[in-house]
């Protein structure tokens, strides 16, 4: 390498890199009130966003929850019935998606069957007026980028499902778009090839510095790219938040239900003591107790959310500032780790998962066995939402 | 499927085969003939091949008709693929059905009114009827066809491929020219060979419309025959029916080979990338 210094800012470090901490920091996209509506239907309904350079920015929602169409807004295919949309600070309405330094990666990945692998990749550049000679440098380079060099003459059908999203991929970065939209861009490969291709994927972001938007439904692959996660539903954004943040500190109901498996323990909020929130199940009963920076109103209905692994699972009553008895009602074993479905009084089934570290061939508990199941209140999270 | 040769089978396709070739079997059998007598087997010959090319009146009719056949085909296609563009991609407006119904219309309508009708209206414009005026008619009645052939196409087209190039920086014309336009092409090929076809043998459409200057093929054999069969006519349509065989049959072979091609490629294409 010739400086160091100068590949130092392309490799933006993960953890050090949050931009949306820093009050400095100029978003690369801003949406303010963003509102569309098709004919009585709204899908997009109010939405304000910043998203900062060099993000990989996912858009996380079930399919209908307007993900999609925010995508298409940015693209430029679709016009905002309300609000605005700035890149770069300037208004991006009314540009067409032509005019536009955002390029998109299609679902379909829409390869132009009739061109080669190559012409496709040039097929923006030549667009854009660039001579000849840098064309072929540049395509040449984006064949490397997605290591794809010997298949640069192929066409699209005479090329793998995981090679075409490559070509797609280079195609939509062949012009150092600010802004990459990629729609379900692993949708269309097969499991293991999209965990390989996530990497890759991010691997290339880093790589090029571009600032990466991520429409998907898939929650497995937006915790893995993303830097950010935005949670939709209904048109609307129910918490935008690092994946981190968002699997340990979800903000309701309908996001810790969305991402990952969680118990959710319905109550009372009780009295707030020392930064612990107690709820109360029933009346006369142990409260369980739940770490929380500020203090519910005394009987207000509250959630206790926690997630299966941080659930334990014991003979005896733990030591634990929350035990609730319960009896064995199912279990799932998977190999790596095993799912105990317990009973708890009030007909609540709770999930347990225990990692199988050890190789015992009995499981410690069975069907219709009495245990205890415990946790500490750091463990958990109060919803109210 | 089990391909099983049963007498009933055999038969029908027997019956089948004879009732739509023995007709033109007939006629290919009679162009060798001798006999000036078109009934009367006089011994093979191939001398009215011979007298059709030395024919100036066929000649000039046969010339004509090629004319009219490839401009009017070429308008056609040039109209009936805008307008099927426009009726797959306007989406829902109301009167959608309407309009969708009006074009196929033709298709159903009688030549004869279309040729009547086309026929008033140049009157009532005072147009000199010739070449001009067959061309006009011919493309009236053989867009419609091949909108119905690209339309068929576009319902398939993946919008996502004009997104694509438009999001890459190409204008709306750029678009149609580099990814629209060749992806539909193999449509828009066959709606001009069909449209081709249909001016090729077209009688009815042609002899409303023609003038006194200009006559087709069809209508030149047409009036030959009602002063009488004669053995050049027969060397003339078995000419007709070997072209037209020739390019069918090219045709179709050429799109067999490509389509083997692709799905062989395909095939490497699945084995390489597992």
């Amino acid at each position: 390498m010739v400086s160091a210094k100068a590949a130092a800012p392309q490799s933006a470090d993960r953890p050090d890199f949050a931009p949306w901490r820093d009050a400095d920091a100029k978003p690369l996209i801003q949406m303010r009130n963003l509102v569309k509506r098709f004919g009585e239907f709204t899908a997009v309904d109010g939405i304000d966003l910043d998203i900062y350079p060099r993000e990989f920015f996912s858009l996380l929602g079930p399919s209908g929850c307007g993900k999609t169409t925010i995508m298409r807004m940015l693209a430029g295919f679709e016009e905002p019935t309300e609000g605005a949309i700035t890149l770069d600070g300037q208004d991006i309405a009314g540009v067409p998606p032509n005019r536009r330094p955002v390029n998109m990666m299609f679902q379909s990945y829409a390869l132009f069957p009739h061109l080669s692998v190559e012409q496709n990749i040039a097929f923006g550049l030549k667009r854009e007026g660039m001579p000849k000679d840098q064309i072929t440098e540049r395509v040449a380079e984006m064949l490397r980028l997605v290591q794809l060099q010997q298949f640069a003459s192929r066409k699209p059908h005479q090329i793998s499902g995981g090679q075409r999203q490559r070509v797609a991929l280079a195609r939509s970065l062949a012009k150092a778009p600010k802004l990459l939209l990629l729609d379900e861009p692993l949708g269309a490969l097969d499991k293991k090839l999209r965990t390989q291709t996530q990497f890759e994927l991010m691997d290339i972001q880093e790589k090029t510095g571009t600032t990466f938007v991520i429409v998907t439904h898939d929650q497995e692959e937006a915790m893995t790219v993303s830097s950010r996660v935005a949670v939709m539903d209904n048109g609307r954004i129910m918490q935008v938040a690092t994946p981190r943040d968002i699997y340990e500190a979800p903000g309701s109901r309908y996001v810790a239900e969305f991402i990952g498996d969680v118990n959710l323990i319905e109550g009372r909020a009780g009295v707030w003591v020392d930064g612990q929130q107690q709820i109360h199940r029933h009346e006369g009963e142990q409260p369980l107790v739940v770490q929380a920076e500020t203090a519910l109103p005394e009987g207000a209905q509250a959630c206790l959310a926690i997630r299966p692994e941080k659930v334990e699972i014991f003979h005896e009553k733990p030591a634990h500032a929350n035990a609730v008895q319960g009896k064995v009602l199912d279990i799932a074993y998977l190999g790596s780790t095993t799912t105990y479905h317990v009973e708890i009084a009030g007909g609540l089934v709770l999930k347990a998962l225990v990692a199988n570290a050890h190789k015992d061939l009995e499981t410690p508990f069975t069907w219709d066995d009495q245990c205890w199941l415990g946790w500490t209140a750091r463990r958990s999270v109060v919803l109210t939402q | 499927m089990m391909g099983r040769f049963t007498w009933f089978n055999a038969t029908s396709l027997t019956l089948g085969f004879a009732f739509l070739y023995i007709p033109i079997l007939l006629l290919v059998v009679y162009s060798f003939n001798e006999s000036r007598l078109v009934t009367v087997w006089g011994g093979w010959s191939t001398k009215w091949y011979g007298e059709v090319l030395r024919d100036e009146q066929f000649l000039d009719a046969a010339w004509v008709t090629l004319r009219v056949a490839f401009v009017s085909s070429t308008m056609a296609t040039a109209l009936g693929t805008l307008a099927a563009l426009a009726l797959v991609r306007a989406g829902r407006f109301s009167g959608r059905t309407l309009f969708s119904g009006m074009i196929y219309a033709p298709l159903v309508m009688p030549e004869v009114i279309t040729g009547l009708s086309l026929l008033l209206l140049f009157i009532a414009l005072d147009v000199n009827r010739g070449l001009g005026t067959i061309i006009i008619a011919h493309t009236t009645f053989s867009m419609c066809f091949v909108s119905v052939v690209v339309s068929s196409r576009l319902v398939s087209f993946d919008r996502s491929l004009e997104e694509a190039a438009m999001d890459l920086g190409a204008t709306q014309a750029q678009t149609f020219r580099l990814v629209t336009l060749p992806i539909i092409a193999p449509a828009v090929i066959s709606g001009w060979l069909l449209a081709f076809t249909l001016s090729l043998d077209d009688l009815v459409i042609a002899s409303f419309t023609a003038g006194p200057s200009a006559t087709t093929l069809p209508m030149k054999i047409f009036s030959s025959v009602r002063l009488g069969v004669s053995p050049e006519i027969n060397a003339l349509s078995t000419m007709l029916i070997g072209i037209v065989t020739v390019g069918v049959l090219s045709a179709s072979i050429v799109s067999k080979r490509s389509a083997q091609r692709r799905a062989a490629q395909e095939r490497a294409a699945r084995a390489a990338g597992q």
